[in-house]
């Protein structure tokens, strides 16, 4: 059984329909992608998927559970994590803390204990540190634990936002354009990152990207929206030579 | 020992300092060098410092302005003043404190969990809009108020007292606009300095924990909170509770401080609420110890003014202007940084001399 199944998503404002009759399958472990032209409606799936916005029909199965229309807490508690096209961080607290955010509900201990700092806050706090380092390490970001979030570079920033959803110890992780703004050297060092993750966190990922050498270079899968619209599916290098497709994005 | 980090060391420092403050206060009072204008001042302070504390916490780490702490302040002074009040010939002075304590606290979280169910629903200036509203409903219903006691039990009534219909010998508790008398004073300058101490390490314990951390995710970024799973309502209705629970022991104190507790728009109304918020603004949005600074500082200064009689608001909202401006002008801010003057440099030079000698 597939671990995301999207029977016939739709969603309507007012007017316009946004997006329609939208399937998509992943199996776990796959690293597939979401691609289309501006407005095809891609962030509009993604928040479908995280419960952002209420889809009009449709439904969203995740591991077989239905997910449809859950509150976007729930859907992360579960198992979906995702990043955004614009950069969404906590940027008034550290680095560290961004990832201890993340790590919210995987150690818990009252509102009480913390206020009066019972033995069970100290014990907690040290093993959230440990692993929230544990995960910043693998980005390279442990030197920065202390950092404000906003003060750091902008590929870092990205990196730090893909740190804080998996915390979240998703199955499935949604990344909104990672690419978006990274010069070739920063793109080349974000397919390696996403790489490391699948082998560490082993993650199923799915991503939006329009840079079309990661795309290529990383997808195992691929389908193309257009005016809300799949105009394709199946494997990255079929789809990328269906002629409808070249024609969506170059034109005639 | 362990290393401590800023936040922590910054607590410890304003501790002390309040501690000092303390030593010095008292030492004065006790010698007689304390004008009785001052030192009618010390519980009045404290409870104000409180309440900005609690305002605080809502402004600064919510990240939604409150205009209706004011109301708080009063549903804790006016619920743990009754309680003193009726039960004043039958508990011993000390518990009865701390259980009124307790009650003011109670019925302030209580409120302040109450109203925040509908106004978290809002944000930014229609949640200050219905906070303010809140604030002058709750001083109004105190206004108009009457409970009485007699040896059938309680007589509620919201016309007038002749309408209570108790028998002769019974005793008038809360009477209208006249509000409570009578209440004993208990409010000692060593009690609020314990309690505005307990205030600030709960804050900042409040701050620096799991859901501290949570309710400044939902602040800096409320969608990003959802998406790594954060029930928002929950938090949020956490810390306004919290808040106004604070500003409810402040109420307690303020009540246990006079003979007579009326609701006014001076004590509890939006005049409050304003001034309150100007302590928390002056002394730094999200910053405890700068509260209590501010709240001290703008509350001995129109006392200091006296003198200067019709004049004395005039000064005081120009120094208000100042101090406005040197904190947050962007122009004074960059004027301060290249000449060495913010907080943390003169801070930092402090230190250096410190450590020469």
């Amino acid at each position: 059984m597939a671990l995301l199944e999207v029977k016939n998503l739709g969603i309507s404002f007012g007017g316009l329909r946004a997006v329609d009759e939208f399937n998509l399958s992943i199996e776990k472990g796959e690293l597939y992608g979401l691609i289309g032209p501006n407005g095809a409606g891609k962030t509009t799936v993604f928040n479908m998927l995280t419960g952002i916005y209420k889809p009009t029909d449709g439904m969203i199965y995740l591991d077989g559970k239905n997910i449809t229309g859950k509150k976007t807490a729930d859907i992360n508690k579960a198992g979906v994590a995702r990043t955004f096209q614009n950069i969404r961080l906590f940027g008034d607290q550290s680095v560290l803390d961004n990832v201890k955010i993340g790590l919210h509900n995987s150690y818990e201990y009252g509102t009480f204990t913390g206020v009066f700092r019972l033995p069970k806050y100290f014990a907690t706090e040290k093993k959230m540190d440990e692993r929230a380092l544990e995960i910043l390490s693998v980005f390279g970001l442990d030197k920065e634990a202390k950092v404000l979030a906003s003060n750091l570079p902008y590929g870092k920033q990205r990196q730090l936002e893909i740190a804080r959803a998996l915390a979240t110890n998703p199955k499935l992780l949604l990344l909104d354009e990672p690419a978006a703004g990274m010069n070739p050297n920063e793109t080349q060092d974000l397919m390696d990152t996403i790489a490391l993750i699948r082998k560490e966190f082993g993650v199923t990922i799915l991503l939006i990207e329009h840079d079309m050498k990661l795309v290529s270079g990383i997808c195992e899968k691929l389908t193309v929206l257009n005016f809300g619209r799949v105009l394709a599916s199946g494997e990255t290098s079929t789809v990328l030579n269906d002629p409808e497709v070249i024609k969506a994005y170059l034109g005639e | 020992m362990k290393k401590l980090n800023g936040s922590t060391k910054k607590l410890i420092s304003s501790i002390a300092v309040i501690l000092v403050l303390y030593i010095v206060m008292s030492t004065m009072q006790a010698t007689g060098n304390l004008s009785s204008l001052m030192s009618g001042l010390l519980v009045p302070v404290c409870a104000y410092a409180l309440v900005a504390i609690g305002l605080n916490l809502c402004v600064g780490y919510l990240g939604e302005l409150s205009l209706g702490h004011a109301g708080f302040m009063c549903v804790g002074a006016f619920t743990s003043a009754f309680f003193s009040k009726t039960f004043q010939n039958e508990i011993p002075d000390v518990p009865r404190f701390i259980l009124a304590l307790v009650i003011g606290t109670f019925f302030a979280a209580l409120f302040g969990f109450l109203i925040a169910i509908p106004v978290l629903r809002l944000s930014g200036d229609y949640l200050a809009i219905v906070t303010l509203a809140f604030g002058e409903i709750i001083k109004n219903v105190i206004n108009v108020l009457y409970v009485g006691r007699d040896a059938s039990g309680f007589h509620f009534s919201l016309k007038d007292m002749m309408s209570l219909n108790m028998d002769f010998d019974g005793v008038v508790l809360v009477n209208g606009a006249q509000g409570i008398t009578g209440t004993p004073r208990q409010s000692t300058f060593t009690i609020s300095v314990l309690l505005l101490i307990l205030a600030l390490v709960v804050t900042h314990n409040f701050v620096n924990s799991r859901t501290g951390r949570a309710v400044k995710a939902i602040r800096d970024n409320q969608i990003a909170a959802e998406t790594v799973g954060l029930p928002i309502t929950k938090y949020k209705l956490i810390a306004f509770t919290i808040s106004a629970a604070i500003a409810g022991v402040g109420g307690v104190l303020y009540a246990h401080n006079i003979n007579s507790l009326t609701a006014t728009t001076n004590n509890f109304g939006y005049n409050m609420s304003i001034m309150i918020l100007v302590y928390v603004v002056l002394g730094g949005i999200g910053n405890f110890s700068g509260s209590v600074v501010a709240t001290v500082v703008l509350t001995m200064l129109p006392e200091m003014l006296r003198g200067l009689s019709t004049y004395r608001m005039l000064i005081y909202s120009i120094v208000l202007i100042g101090l406005m401006l040197f904190n947050w002008a962007p122009g004074i801010l960059k004027f301060r940084e290249e000449h060495g003057l913010t907080t943390k440099q003169l801070l930092d030079k402090f230190k250096k001399k410190k450590e020469v000698q």
